[in-house]
């Protein structure tokens, strides 16, 4: 094997972690956004969020 | 005076629905200087000359530094929010450590697997259990062992104080980990960027090394942040099921 392969190696095992680190972020915060419109539109707020929306 | 107006701005970040708002306005601006490090540090890092030594493998310098210097960061900046949690019970603080342990898990196994493709055609080796190594392996497992912490517990803010003590005594590996190669005779190189006298690298490679070392910090502060408001918002969603199977047990 030689030097380009480690150095591809290296390259690419870090971008594949770094990719996979924001596709979960980014995931997973679509996910919970969805969850809170979800529980929103049935109907269930924060109790905090009402006199917010009042005074805007 | 600005003392004051300093833990102010810190208190208000105590909010989590401030932290919110604050998140929204600066991950844009802070998404687009890393893209934009990231690009030039990449750029430098293959159009500079390979080493009179080590040939072109002196490139997988520029990411396996960064990664090893964010894995001590991250820890660090785990257990200054460690010590939020235990000392001033800020709302946002075990948020912050439990949101950074899978980045530092991450950026520390980034910096074992590049290390190790390094190792072999420097030194002929994928691995020894030399004291640099080793302490960093150590690193990992402490990582992995307090997302699974965190994972077992239900209860959050017990698992916050549990963790935030298991931070505070893990923090022991960090000089540990710094000061390795001065304390033992490792296979790995004494240290060559921050030292007593300056750095002895060359300047052809210390510009892409320190560019990508601000790219990937900046990576790991905008993930950070983007991790600490995903965690927000899981709470958000918990306590408000909470609140409906309240509701709803009234009802029946």
């Amino acid at each position: 094997m030689n030097h380009t392969f480690y150095i591809a190696m290296s390259y690419g095992i870090t971008a594949v972690t770094v990719l996979c680190l924001i596709a979960w972020t980014w995931l997973d915060g679509r996910a919970r956004r969805r969850e809170l419109a979800g529980l929103e539109a049935s109907g269930i707020r924060r109790r905090s969020a009402k006199p917010t929306e009042v005074s805007q | 005076m600005s003392d004051s107006i300093a833990i102010t701005k810190i208190s208000e970040l105590a909010n989590p629905t401030r932290f919110l708002a604050l998140a929204g306005r600066v991950l844009p601006w802070l998404a687009g200087v890393t893209a934009a490090l990231f690009m030039i540090g990449l750029y430098l890092s293959f159009t500079t000359e390979g080493d009179y030594q080590q040939g072109a493998t002196v490139r997988i310098m520029y990411i396996h530094v960064p990664a090893a210097w964010l894995s001590m960061m991250c820890y660090t900046v785990m257990a200054l929010s460690a010590i939020g949690t235990l000392v001033w019970r800020h709302p946002l603080a075990d948020v912050s450590h439990k949101a950074a342990a899978p980045l530092g898990a991450a950026f520390t196994f980034v910096a074992l697997a590049t290390g190790s493709l390094w190792g072999k055609p420097m030194w002929g080796t994928w691995w020894v259990w030399d004291a640099r190594l080793t302490s960093v392996f150590v690193l990992f497992l402490m990582y992995l062992g307090l997302i699974a912490l965190n994972r077992a517990m239900d209860d959050p803010s017990k698992a916050a104080r549990v963790s935030a003590v298991l931070i505070l005594v893990g923090f022991v590996n960090i000089p540990i980990i710094k000061f390795s190669v001065d304390w033992w005779n490792t296979l790995h190189q004494p240290a060559s960027v921050i030292r007593m006298g300056g750095p002895t690298l060359d300047k052809e490679f210390l510009w892409p090394l320190l560019i990508m070392a601000l790219a990937f910090t900046l990576l790991f502060f905008t993930l950070h942040i983007i991790a600490i408001r995903n965690e927000i918002w899981r709470r958000r969603v918990a306590a408000q099921r909470r609140l409906a199977a309240r509701l709803a047990s009234r009802e029946a």
